[in-house]
């Protein structure tokens, strides 16, 4: 019974992503015509034509981008407050990290029309820089509390060891402290990628020249455009959700406590 | 551990950076979102001071009012339904997954991929799939013999709003449902083990034992899940559009509050003090209520 009730769920979870991958590969007649039947692998012109005459492959350099500076960013910027509040005794530690810690229940699209405002003041409208700064901004919490709640947890005795031996601090941050954060950083860092590389809240508000567009958004211009092909649109679907499922069927486990990451303990 | 007094430079460095990008892009634009709602607007400039005019308006003109609290109660539709399906649901899938069934890892990971698609994707992908004519929902109905229950899902102003509350569990129901599993996993495996000696059935042990020891992890799902049915905006934005169409149906306090901002198609007037003081309030009762619900659900919790 328990078989069968988790088979019918995962049939209706991957069924709707088989029929659109299936679809990618149909012209328009064929998946009015059958829509469940599987399709001639070989036929690839939807795909052909999308990177022809549509501006997927810009969309997605957009993408790469934004997400690629944005999560670098947030863990550097993370792991270094992260590090100062968990490695050293200061009066300013425990507010800092109060501060950071309410962010976590922010949620800043309410703060979207000062947001607006601001980044026109800054003549950053259109400007991918704008999509990085909020993202940065609303990434830090967590990874501030994620790496200082692993931080905390790494011996003293590490650094004092170094400290008789005379090395600096920047040193033994870099050279002892880092290289034992790879799996938080890489939680981390799942944890704030695959929200900003899905985000399309915030380039609607904050991008308009079609060069610019992340994926999200881009695909919505290009549904707009191939209302009616819907062989170009299930293609366009498919590129769109190919590169985060790749990665995902490959780190589901990271990818699975990444983002249930500051939910599950 | 060093003293901060030998460090104070270095650690000065560490936390100026990220401290100013939060005070820039966090800590400013909330407060200034608070100060905006009491001022007049004029596009992107600000006029004069109103005090709680905008908040008044927002309950006594109609074309404020009106819209608000049909969209308010479509919000607590929306979070109901949630609760049911995708929370429900979901404390349900962990139960089934949590004995690891045969096909555990299969099943833990394709209950997940919905969650890490982006809501574009998983918009315009049911929309295809709800078509009336060619979509494949109505397609497998009609092929099953149920051509008199295939509708037009998302063009019905009876049918819209579960379409995209459907739409919203395919999409979410695996991160409560992974949740809830986490949670279960902590139960000692003692504790079932000797309510079962003692011949509890499945039903006891799910309600005696499961539900308030994975007590924690209902708390947080419900208080992401409130949170996440008052920001409700890509879906229904997606699927049904900016007016909440048909008629509507599917308007919601996201899409209130955009046309309010940022203006529709049919009169691009931007209003960001109105805008601004729906945003308040918005914050206020998302604030108020999930603080609220964390305690009373607290109390709930059994330490183990």
């Amino acid at each position: 019974m328990v078989q069968l009730l988790l088979i019918l769920n995962s049939a209706l979870m991957l069924y709707p992503i088989v029929i659109m991958v299936f679809a990618a590969f149909k012209p328009t007649a064929e998946i009015f015509a059958r829509p469940f039947a599987p399709p001639d692998f070989s036929n690839i012109d939807n795909f052909v034509r999308i990177v022809e005459e549509a501006n997927f492959l810009r969309y997605l350099g957009n993408s790469i981008l934004v997400t690629g500076v944005s999560v670098v960013l947030i863990l550097v910027l993370g792991t270094m407050a992260a590090y100062a509040i968990a490695r050293y005794r200061f009066a300013l530690a425990t507010p800092i990290f109060l501060i950071f810690l309410a962010g976590l229940m922010l949620p800043l699209k309410l703060a979207i029309i000062p947001l607006f405002v601001q980044m026109n003041g800054l003549g950053l409208i259109d400007s991918r820089l704008s999509l990085i700064l909020i993202y940065v901004a609303m990434g830090l919490p967590s990874t501030v509390f994620i790496m200082t709640g692993f931080l905390r947890t790494l011996p003293g005795e590490l650094e004092d060891a170094a400290r008789i031996d005379g090395a600096s601090e920047p040193r033994i941050m870099w050279s002892i402290m880092l290289p034992l954060c790879k799996p938080p950083l890489v939680i981390a860092g799942i944890h704030n990628a695959v929200p900003v590389w899905n985000d399309f809240f915030f380039p609607l508000i904050f991008i308009q020249s079609d060069a610019r567009k992340t994926l999200p958004q881009g695909l919505t211009t290009f549904v707009g455009e191939y209302a009616t092909d819907w062989g170009m649109l299930f293609a366009g679907l498919t590129i769109a959700a190919l590169p985060i499922t790749l990665v995902y069927i490959v780190l589901s486990r990271q990818f699975i406590a990444g983002m249930t990451q500051g939910v599950v303990k | 551990m060093g003293s901060a007094s030998r460090h104070r430079v270095w650690v000065t460095f560490l936390v100026t950076p990220p401290l100013a990008v939060m005070a820039a892009f966090v800590v400013y634009p909330i407060l200034s979102a608070f100060s905006y709602a009491f001022f007049s607007w004029h596009g992107l400039s600000r006029e004069a001071f109103v005090g709680l005019g905008n908040f008044v308006d927002l309950f006594t003109k109609p074309h404020y009012a009106q819209p608000i609290m049909r969209a308010f109660g479509h919000n607590l539709i929306v979070l109901a339904a949630l609760l049911v399906v995708q929370n429900g649901g979901g404390f349900l899938l962990a139960w089934f997954l949590y004995r690891e069934p045969f096909g555990f890892r299969f099943h833990r990971v394709a209950v997940f991929l919905p969650v890490i698609l982006s809501s574009v994707i998983v918009a315009f992908l049911w929309k295809l799939l709800l078509h009336p004519n060619f979509g494949a929902v109505n397609g497998a109905l009609n092929a099953a013999g149920l051509g008199n229950l295939a509708l037009p899902w998302l063009g019905d102003s009876r049918t819209a709003l579960a379409a995209l509350i459907f739409a919203n569990a395919w999409h979410w129901i695996g991160f409560p449902t992974l949740v809830f599993l986490a949670g279960m996993q902590r139960i000692p495996r003692e504790v079932l083990e000797s309510a079962e000696l003692d011949g509890a059935s499945q039903i006891q042990v799910l309600r005696r034992i499961v539900w308030p020891l994975a007590a924690p992890s209902a708390t947080v799902t419900f208080t992401l899940l409130f949170i996440g049915a008052f920001n409700w905006f890509e879906l229904p934005y997606l699927m049904t559009g900016l007016e909440g169409s048909p008629f509507g149906s599917t308007d919601v306090l996201g899409l209130v509050f955009y046309r309010l901002a940022f203006g529709n198609q049919s009169a691009s007037v931007q209003d960001f003090g109105h805008g601004s003081a729906l945003a308040t309030l918005l914050f206020l009762f998302m604030a108020a209520v999930a603080t609220a619900a964390t305690i009373r659900l607290r109390r709930r919790e059994i330490a183990l």
